[in-house]
């Protein structure tokens, strides 16, 4: 390119290539699955034709040779003369997976990896018969292919030295209907006048009476002069387009008829555009008159896009001055609240109004940082077809939710815990074909990947078809490395949490391929530092589903600021089922202290916080006490005890463990109106210890607590 | 009063490209981004001089320039064909269907201009 393109263009291709490069996966799997349609391939080849088009603008050369052969087989699919199998589709799809990896090669300034690059087009070539292995495509890389040279039917002419060449004579006989294809002789004539002096003559002679004219007919001819020291090429170019609408005829022009050319030159001076040698600045200098500064492309490139690039840095910043504006609204309510105004006070209208713009200002804000899950998960297919290619194993992706929308930084937290999860599900969840085939199964494995808003969280669902979890197996490992003893008493739930323990998995029971001496334990504590949590649903022979559950946003929660023993503290709106006043009832005691709650035929837990928390010895008395119902994943229920509850606002979420570090039961800190710090209750991790006692999860307790510390410290 | 160029292509990046190319040259520039798009861009800003993409979705750029050559404005419009192709029957096609000239990608902003200088009797700015 001989323009400086600007980094923003740059990055802004590499934009467009992601969304490019997700259209053309899902055009493979459309086709993958049956379900394409006469688009599809369309859709397909534009996305890799304009990868190309746009990397040939920024000199990617290595990109634009394989877009340009992918192009080329995928061309010929569409115009038929490539018969479409699913092997076809399969191969298709790897090197759609290679052209992302070239892209962001591209993007990092790195090489792509010329092996699998080979080895692509070798059976790509194999597939279709298409000659594909190199040497034939790289002309559109040529940067000199900006004009390709026309067959010209003129014959060959001695060329005369250069020093006694001084001009040329055309003489270009234009075809009838040379208007019609939008060309005109006056600009060809002016753009010849830009070499030097010329000399025109327009031969009439074919030219009918008026009244028989029609003026998009051409029927005139010229024979035009030009001196000038540029070569027959540079004066053909001219003619370019004109070529097949007109005969031109160029040969050089004697001594003598250089003299008959008086017109003095117009542009003296100047000289044509010579094959691209010309800066535009050059350009810019001879036509651009100064009345025209250039704010065309400006105003118009506004026109042309929907969207508008922000740096993350300036969004994280407005999210947190956002954060701030409604710790000072909630300030300012409680200063306002204990100046005891009349309730008709006009202040207290206007404060309600900031209220409302701030949560309004604040929900805008967050939908500014939501992202679908789609590209997280077009990631996770090209990890299941890498890992199912590594194993042998033929899996089927199969995703619903896909526009499901997450904060972008969670989102790219997920990504690792994910990338692991799926691997997991391809290598130990999927049996081999054979063990499929002989259970009676389709020899394809599918693994379905599931994104859905559920109660003010998203939830991530990895499903396979695979065998389930083997509770025998995993009891015996987890016996073996002393996480259980052999007379431990655990269901199948308990069982499938076994997963999740630190220290269960081990390098000699995990494959190469998912096995980096990472656990389940450490992607699960990825999805808790997220705000998150994971649980798995196994049944023998029809598969697992692990489940991720997460906050729709990491900056902002609706809470319940309640007092627990004179400590005020905020518990989650969104895990709060439903609110009551304990009686003598409905609470029921069982044991040393234990006490359950017994609402419309459920019995569940009861958790005095105060107590969990170590703000109090022990609740004798329940009276008068505030309830919360708390559910966990896993729909199992708990009662937390809290003393009172004050009131429904928007918190700020400040995270405990960067700050300080992770406490059991406690999620995170917020600032409260007041300038004071309120702790954040976990009350999904309280209700699943209190849920689901068993050795297992109070060993998995004890670590936590051990990591944590106690609360008293602070 | 500039020259006004209607460049269509459904990339942005191109678009960008374009926009830069021909805005430094002093044209004004409209953009559309497939040729429906640019049938209707056409109608409404009457441009003197067009620039289209082939490939493109809902109507491709063969296909715009015999719906533009059936529009009485546009029928000796110069419309410019900007794409990566270059096999002659592609070139013919184009030529059939009323294209004007024929500018392979990736252009070259200077000769980018020289083609339209070419086709137009107008300068970029004048």
């Amino acid at each position: 390119m001989t323009f400086a393109v600007s980094d923003e263009f740059r990055d802004s291709f590499f934009e467009e290539c992601c969304e490019l490069l997700e259209a053309m996966q899902d055009g493979f799997s459309l086709m993958i699955d049956g379900r394409e349609n006469v688009e599809t391939i369309h859709t397909v080849f534009r996305a890799v034709h304009s990868i190309k088009g746009g990397a040939g603008a920024f000199d990617l050369n290595e990109l634009v040779a394989f877009a340009h052969r992918f192009e080329t087989v995928l061309d010929q699919l569409r115009s038929g003369k490539v018969r479409p199998t699913s092997e076809l589709y399969l191969l298709f799809q790897q090197c759609g997976d290679h052209l992302s990896d070239l892209v962001s090669a591209a993007r990092n300034g790195t090489d792509g990896n010329s092996e699998t690059e080979a080895l692509l087009l070798q059976r790509l070539q194999a597939a279709t018969q298409i000659d594909l292995v190199p040497s034939t495509a790289a002309q559109t890389s040529d940067d000199d292919a900006g004009f390709v040279p026309l067959a010209l039917e003129i014959a060959p002419l001695t060329a005369p030295a250069a020093d006694t060449q001084h001009g040329w004579r055309i003489t270009f006989n234009a075809a009838s209907e040379l208007f019609t294809s939008g060309n005109e002789p006056l600009p060809l004539i002016r753009a010849l006048e830009r070499f030097g002096p010329v000399k025109i003559t327009a031969d009439l002679s074919s030219v009918p009476s008026l009244d028989r004219l029609d003026p998009m007919v051409c029927c005139m001819h010229w024979t035009i002069d030009v001196e000038t020291s540029e070569t027959e090429d540079v004066i053909l170019e001219v003619f370019e387009f004109v070529m097949d609408c007109a005969v031109v005829e160029i040969q050089p022009l004697t001594g003598a008829d250089l003299s008959t050319i008086a017109t003095p030159p117009k542009d003296a001076g100047s000289t044509g555009p010579d094959a691209g040698q010309q800066a535009p600045i050059a350009l810019d200098d001879r036509d651009i008159a100064p009345s025209a500064p250039p704010i065309a492309a400006t105003t118009a490139g506004g026109s042309a896009s929907q969207t508008i690039r922000v740096d993350f840095e300036k969004v994280d910043k407005l999210i947190n001055l956002v954060g701030e504006l409604v710790i000072k609204e909630a300030a300012l309510s409680q200063k306002i609240g204990q100046q005891q105004v009349a309730h008709d006070n006009a202040v207290l209208l206007e404060l309600e109004g900031l209220k409302h713009l701030a949560s309004e200002i604040q929900e805008s804000v967050m939908a500014i940082r939501a992202q679908p899950v789609k590209p997280l998960f077009q990631r996770m297919a090209r990890t299941i077809r890498d890992a199912a290619a590594s194993t042998g194993k033929t899996v089927r992706l199969v995703m619903e939710g896909e526009g499901t929308e997450i904060d972008k930084t969670v989102l790219e937290r997920l990504v690792d815990p994910l990338t692991h999860m799926v691997r997991n599900s391809v290598d130990h969840g999927l049996e081999t074909q054979e063990d499929r085939i002989a259970a009676g199964k389709s020899p394809e494995g599918m693994i379905q990947l599931t994104a859905a808003h559920r109660s003010g969280r998203v939830v991530i669902e990895i499903t396979d078809d695979g065998a389930g979890i083997n509770r025998d197996r995993v009891r015996q490992v987890a016996e073996e490395k002393g996480l259980i003893a052999p007379d431990d008493h655990l269901t199948p739930p308990e069982i499938d949490a076994l997963l999740f323990l630190p220290g269960f998995s081990s390098k000699q029971e995990v494959s190469e391929l998912s096995g980096r001496g990472v656990g389940l334990d450490v992607v699960r504590s990825e999805i808790e530092a997220l705000g998150g949590r994971m649980s798995v649903s196994s049944e023998a022979g029809f598969g697992s589903t692990f489940t991720i559950s997460l906050p729709l946003t990491l900056a902002v929660q609706e809470g319940m600021v309640v007092d627990i023993a004179g400590q005020t503290m905020v518990v989650p709106i969104g895990a709060i089922k439903e609110t009551l006043y304990a009686t003598s009832a409905t609470t029921h005691s069982i044991g040393l202290g234990e006490k359950m709650l017994s609402i419309r035929g459920c019995l569940m837990p009861v958790v005095d916080l105060g107590v969990k928390f170590g703000f109090r010895a022990e609740a004798s008395d329940l009276r008068d006490r505030v309830l919360l119902v708390v559910e966990t994943t896993a729909n199992k229920q708990c009662a937390l005890v809290v003393d009172a509850l004050h009131d429904q606002r928007q918190v700020v979420i400040k995270s405990l463990e960067t700050n300080y570090c992770k406490i059991e039961g406690i999620a995170a800190a917020t600032i409260l109106g007041d300038g004071r710090i309120a702790l954040i209750v976990d009350p999904e991790g309280i209700a699943r210890r209190a849920t689901d006692f068993s050795p297992a999860s109070a060993l998995m307790a004890q670590t936590a607590h051990s990591e944590g510390g106690a609360l008293e410290t602070i | 009063m500039s020259l006004s160029v209607l460049a269509i292509d459904d990339s942005k990046t191109m678009r960008n490209l374009l926009g830069a190319a021909l805005g430094r040259a002093g044209y004004s520039v409209d953009f559309a981004e497939d040729g429906q798009a640019g049938l209707d861009r056409f109608s409404a800003t009457d441009p003197d001089v067009v620039i289209t993409d082939i490939n493109m979705p809902r109507l491709n750029g063969f296909d715009f320039i015999e719906g533009a050559r059936r529009l009485e404005r546009a029928r000796i419009v110069p419309i410019l064909v900007l794409t990566t192709e270059t096999a002659p029957e592609f070139r013919a096609k184009a030529r059939d269907a009323g294209a004007t000239g024929w500018i392979v990608k990736p252009f070259d902003a200077a000769k980018l201009v020289w083609a339209i200088e070419r086709v137009t009797n107008t300068a970029a700015s004048q």
